[in-house]
């Protein structure tokens, strides 16, 4: 899947070269607690160095992929490799792979710093430089001040720093984080998320991060697994997840989208012609998946993408909605409009407000007239 | 359409006046008047009377008998009824005599035979716990290992033996213990032992029997704080290079220590002053302070002896209470 011009500049992109060895291979895994299949057969490259996001709701077998890669959950079936090595078997206490946990698992009854140190200290790491690398660390993550503290003393933001702390602490090949930024307020994650970013990008440490937030995996991570009832559903960097989905699935589930239903009439090289009753007119598309003429397709339209005005643009029988403002969203920088077309289906639209002042807005009731160019539609097939 | 919030605001406002206003007018009414102020005047919260039930009920129940055993400590043996003599006399009508006799108590220090059973209780009761903690710790973390669903029943299991009495689950010992008892037949027909081995009326029977009948206060908060741990927390400890067993030390058992605690002093504090354990199932030698007691009460009627000797332990066990209470607060303010 190869991103549109932008050849001159270099880019790291390890998994489109066919050199580069994976750093952690899942081959076939599956896994599966009686009947229920949590993991179903997935197979995985992740190279080193990548900040690599399993996304996908909850019960979609995420954690479960990334509770294996720790060692606490054995796969049913299927190779683990971590460089080259088959991690079966392997429990976890001798991986040299650190996870952050969801509730951070900090220890209770001992201070920042001993939980810090505590992973050093199984390794029976000299006195002095466990005391050298956790002022290291504590310095990485800002937590000089709190030492001594113990962790209920803490307030949630830096339980996460001294669990992320703990987790880096020994080096690890590859950080496991299970939805690290979860238990954080909107600002402070945020925020978080480029820290993660930075102490990443500082280390060279291969992070895999297990998240429902589309948006924090789209924000810190070079490649993006979408999952689906145990199922990998696409791979891809979150450019491409957003502008390429590759099903209703991941359109769906990245971003907000409306989804025009449509059968293709005509197929040329580069482009497709489809009619589409609930749009009401005729679509022309760029031509990426394969379907003959007469098969249904769906045509994914970012709300972004759309373009809303009161004015009838001279073709109307082309890539043009017509509807009737239902409803309208201020949110300050742009507004959102729902549309009911004239096929009954509600369509949104995003639209940035770049003037202060508007001449004639469009309000509730008015006609409009959506049009969108023939890249700006994702046609998807079954 | 336009005016239904208005309206529900009006309900919602008119209801709420009503309810302060019933709650008013109430306050006005005689009884009610009298009791709140005379709470106000008194300055006694609802919370204070709230309390006061249970406060009155140690004051009738526990404080007033311990002051008329702790009167009849100083008290004299006399062939009476009740058998010692009064405390305070009128002399010629206006002189108040007050006879402190501290014979009692001298005597507790004097005659050996009384600090040895209490240093003899002592060591029965701590030894008897370090066992019950042996034996209760790894069935309290079997507990909460085992399946949820398995849980319940195992805790019904543990209280189960509550449902029959006391005194007749130790009597049942006897049977198990004695020279021909169940046991010593086991042991025999096994081959394990030629010779049937004494056990009843020794402290070993003693020791068996207090941990028999204490495991479930050891096993009971020991499960509390097992059960509230965090698996994820040894999940953390394994991925960061703990291996289980040491992990066990590392987390576990600190964490745990304060069912530890609770569970040793709910063994620790009835089991000194045990009487019907060491009465069944020891013999003649085993000295326990709570028997001494009995001895002295019901055989030699000697009420002012046997008082000193009850207050003497009280003050023992008030030792390790007021720790346990200091460390159960401690652990609240975590």
């Amino acid at each position: 899947m190869a991103v549109s011009g932008n050849v001159v500049r270099k880019k790291w992109e390890p998994w489109n070269d066919p050199q580069a060895r994976p750093h952690v291979q899942l081959i076939g895994v599956s896994k599966r607690f009686g009947e229920f299949s949590a993991v179903d057969n997935i197979s995985l490259d992740i190279f080193k160095g990548e900040f690599f996001s399993l996304l996908g709701p909850s019960g979609c077998g995420k954690t479960t992929l990334l509770r294996m890669l720790a060692g606490f959950e054995q796969p049913s079936e299927g190779q683990i490799l971590l460089e080259g090595v088959d991690m079966a078997g392997v429990p976890p206490y001798r991986r040299p792979v650190n996870m952050m946990f969801q509730s951070y698992a900090l220890f209770p009854h001992m201070s920042v710093e001993s939980n810090i140190a505590f992973g050093l200290k199984q390794d029976k790491v000299p006195k002095a430089e466990i005391a050298q690398r956790v002022e290291e660390v504590i310095d990485l993550v800002q937590l000089s001040s709190f030492a001594k503290r113990k962790p209920h003393q803490l307030s949630g933001g830096q339980r996460q720093r001294v669990a992320l702390a703990r987790a880096l602490i020994k080096k690890p090949k590859m950080l496991l984080l299970d939805e690290p930024l979860g238990a954080l307020d909107k600002k402070l994650r945020e925020q978080t998320q480029f820290e993660l970013m930075n102490i990443q990008e500082k280390l060279g440490i291969t992070f895999v991060i297990v998240t429902h937030d589309q948006e924090e995996a789209m924000t810190v991570s070079t490649r993006i697994a979408v999952m689906d009832q145990g199922r990998i559903v696409q791979v891809a960097t979150p450019t491409e997840i957003y502008e390429y989905p590759n099903s209703r699935y991941v359109a769906g589930f990245i971003g907000d989208v409306n989804i025009i239903e449509g059968r293709v009439v005509e197929v040329g090289d580069s482009y497709l012609n489809i009619t589409s009753q609930q749009a009401g007119c005729s679509i022309r598309a760029r031509h990426a998946v394969d379907v003959p003429a007469g098969a249904t397709v769906w045509i994914a339209l970012r709300p972004e993408k759309l373009v809303i005005s009161l004015e009838a643009p001279q073709d109307t029988s082309t890539n043009c909605m017509a509807g009737e403002v239902w409803d309208i969203g201020y949110l300050g920088k742009l507004s959102i409009y729902h549309i009911k077309l004239d096929s009954g289906v509600m369509v949104t639209v995003a639209q940035t407000n770049r003037t202060r002042d508007l001449e004639r807005p469009i309000t509730w009731e008015d006609r409009v007239y959506l049009t969108w160019t023939p890249d700006a539609g994702i046609v998807l097939g079954q | 359409m336009d005016n239904r919030p208005q309206t529900r605001e009006g309900i919602a406002n008119t209801l709420s006046e009503a309810a302060y206003g019933f709650h008013n007018r109430l306050m006005m009414i005689p009884p009610y008047r009298w009791i709140s102020a005379a709470l106000a005047y008194s300055g006694i919260s609802a919370r204070a009377l709230l309390i006061l039930p249970p406060y009155l009920w140690l004051l009738l129940f526990f404080l007033a008998p311990f002051i008329i055993v702790f009167k009849i400590s100083f008290a004299e043996y006399a062939i009476s009824q009740p058998p010692y003599t009064a405390l305070f006399e009128l002399i010629d009508d206006v002189y108040l005599q007050i006879r402190l006799n501290l014979e009692n108590y001298q005597l507790l220090f004097q005659d050996d035979l009384y600090w040895r059973a209490y240093l003899n209780s002592v060591k029965i009761a701590g030894i008897s716990t370090f066992l019950a903690l042996l034996v209760g710790y790894p069935l309290a973390l079997a507990m909460v290992r085992a399946p949820r669903q398995w849980r319940l029943a195992l805790l019904m299991l543990v209280i189960l033996p509550f449902w029959t009495s006391f005194l007749i689950r130790v009597y049942a010992w006897i049977g198990i213990l004695k020279k021909e008892g169940l046991l010593n037949l086991l042991l025999l027909n096994m081959g394990v032992i030629d010779q049937p081995l004494t056990i009843l009326n020794t402290d070993i029977a003693v020791y068996i029997g207090i941990i028999y009948s204490y495991l479930p206060f050891m096993v009971l908060p020991l499960y509390a704080s097992l059960e509230k741990m965090d698996e994820s927390l040894l999940e953390a400890a394994a991925d960061l290079g703990s291996r289980p067993v040491k992990a066990f030390w590392q987390i576990t058992f600190p964490l745990s220590l304060p069912g530890v605690a609770a569970g040793c002093f709910l063994v620790f504090i009835p089991a000194i002053g045990e009487f019907v354990i060491p009465d069944l199932l020891g013999g003649s030698g085993t000295l326990m302070i709570g028997k001494t007691l009995w001895a002295e009460f019901f055989s030699n009627r000697d009420w002012p002896l046997s008082s000193a000797v009850a207050v003497v332990l009280l003050l023992l066990l008030i030792i390790p209470i007021v720790v346990f209470q200091k460390m159960q607060e401690k652990n609240r303010a975590l």
